[in-house]
């Protein structure tokens, strides 16, 4: 556990020590401003909600979080200090669960800094904070799903732009899994994996969230996306490490 | 005629008698720990091992054990194999056939104990471009499982051992290519292991650097087992106690660098070299 977090610590910090972390930052707060602001019509409303805000953000994060992502395994490839990781006395589970928990806690200091609009709603009107604090929790869950995906496809490949698209499109499918686009497609073409997609669904299950329902049947979904796609993450490496 | 002249397991025995009596005791005392069978086994056990890219066989059944006290150097024309066989080793590259085992724990089943006794120096020396120096060995020593203030005395000693004092909160990024070398050296060090595994380590260093660390590793010998590889066959003279030169993955030689010297009548270990290896490619 101490192990995992020496290598998070060290994660995080590398984010920091580079323009990668205020510039990711700077872009997910402007671009979820922006939509929030002018596609969503928060302020037109008149309603003391978030519930434009939250509309957009799986979608930034669809598109920032494998941004994160793609550099996890492929960077340390390309530079070679896999080998140097690798082979100091830890275990493949500690080096990808650390590198998780870092991209993690980054991605939630990022939805943490949308806190100004928390403030405006609570200024302009009477929110319901606790509503808030789910669409959070959910945000949070979303961001770790789409980061086990990206973290996973990223040991596949020593391509960061590679890395990139998979995980843009991988994560799309998995949050599109319930919506007609993705069942209609499986009931022409894999009609027994329409139910399956039906549950797999990442928006679906955020949705609850972000009206302030939290039900362990959607902490379940979210830890079983995580655990599956590290686990994937430890096999990819295990088969893959050297190559 | 000239590969494995030399019966193997006997000039080891003796140098580990010699190297063995109190220094094994001593040494226990000062890694607290009782893991290796350093007492009889060699520190480090190879077993028929070979690693296939495809088709291409990069090792092909390579054997050898090095106990304590030992320097072994590896040497061997570009894309011999060594690098190959040295990750195995580390457990970095998985063996396609054979077995690798380092103070006693396999490579392959007890990987992270065997990790625990290795300090490896990785070909190029890789190591995270934007961290300063005492912050990516003090990120080495804890995963180690150093904190606080024992951290701190490790790092510090491994500043010290390399001559990286100066440079200690520098970003490596920004450092010349022979500091590099050394933080990747201070990094394999830190720990003060019973095994060395150092790929290429005086590669890019200047020649006092080369005589610095050629220095350390002769003094750093009788606790420990040694595998350095390199390309400047001096070297071979000035530290190792044995050589095993391999090439196209097969160990072709292996003996003291005296005895490898002698098999060529100019008795330069250069004209060696190139007899064993330009006859085994030919
Ligand atoms: N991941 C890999 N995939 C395919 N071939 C590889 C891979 N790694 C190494 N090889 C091949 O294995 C052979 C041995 O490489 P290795 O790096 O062990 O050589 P070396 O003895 O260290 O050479 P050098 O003196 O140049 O460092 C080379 O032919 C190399 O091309
Ligand atoms: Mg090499």
């Amino acid at each position: 556990m101490r192990t995992t977090l020496v290598i998070a610590r060290r994660e995080l910090a590398g984010y920091f020590a580079t323009p990668v972390a205020s510039v990711f930052i700077v872009i997910f707060l402007v671009l979820l401003g922006a939509l929030t602001f002018n596609l969503g019509n928060f302020l037109d409303r008149n309603q003391a909600d978030l519930q434009p805000f939250f509309t957009f953000v799986p979608w930034v994060l669809l598109l920032l979080v494998p941004a994160v992502t793609m550099r996890l395994w492929a960077e340390e490839r390309r530079s070679g200090t896999i080998e140097l990781l690798l082979t100091l006395p830890v275990t493949q589970a500690q080096a990808v669960i650390g590198k998780f928990l870092a991209a993690w806690a980054f991605c939630a200091i990022a939805l943490l800094l949308t806190f100004p609009i928390v403030i405006t709603v609570n200024f302009l009107g009477r929110p319901d904070n606790g509503v808030i604090a789910c669409g959070y929790l959910g945000a949070i869950l979303v961001a770790g799903a789409f980061l086990s995906v990206g973290s996973a496809l990223s040991a596949l490949t020593k391509n960061q732009v590679i890395a990139f698209v998979l995980a843009v499109a991988l994560c799309f499918v998995l949050a599109m899994a319930s919506y007609p686009l993705v069942t209609d497609f499986l009931g022409a073409h894999l009609p027994a994996m329409t139910d399956v997609a039906r549950r797999i669904g990442v928006l679906e299950r955020f949705q609850d969230f972000t009206r302030g329902i939290v039900s362990l049947n959607d902490l379940i979904y979210f830890a079983s996306v995580i655990v599956f796609f590290l686990f994937l993450n430890t096999v990819i490496l295990e088969a893959r490490r050297a190559d | 005629m000239l590969a494995r002249a030399h019966p193997r397991g006997q000039r080891g025995l003796i140098l580990g008698y010699a190297g063995l009596g109190g220094l094994h005791r001593a040494a226990v005392a000062v890694f607290g720990r009782s893991g290796n069978r350093a007492g009889d086994a060699a520190l480090i056990e190879i077993e028929g091992l070979t690693k296939r890219f495809g088709t291409f066989t990069a090792v092909d059944r390579v054997s050898f054990t090095v106990p304590r006290g030992e320097v072994l150097g590896f040497l061997g024309p570009n894309g011999a194999g060594k690098s190959t066989t040295m990750r195995m080793l580390a457990g970095f590259v998985t063996p396609t056939e054979g077995t690798a085992r380092v103070a006693g724990f396999d490579v392959q089943t007890r990987p992270v104990q065997a990790r625990r006794e290795l300090g490896f120096l990785p070909e190029g020396a890789p190591t995270y471009p934007d961290m300063t120096v005492i912050g990516f060995l003090g990120f080495c020593a804890g995963v180690r499982g150093y904190h606080g203030a024992a951290r701190n005395r490790r790092v510090e000693q491994a500043l010290a051992l390399t001559g990286l004092e100066p440079v200690a909160v520098q970003p490596v990024e920004t450092l010349s290519k022979g500091f590099k070398r050394r933080v990747g050296l201070a990094q394999a060090l830190l720990h003060d292991p019973p095994v060395l595994v150092l790929d290429e380590p005086t590669d890019g260093l200047d020649p006092n650097q080369k005589h610095e660390v050629r220095t350390l590793i002769r003094r750093m010998a009788p606790e420990k087992a040694i595998v350095i590889s390199t390309h400047i066959l001096e070297e071979v003279d000035a530290v190792c106690t044995r050589a095993i030169v391999i090439a196209a993955g097969r160990i072709v030689a292996d003996d003291t660098p005296a005895a490898l010297e002698r098999l060529h009548p100019s008795g330069r270990l250069d004209d060696v070299f190139r007899a064993l290896t330009t006859k085994q490619a030919a």
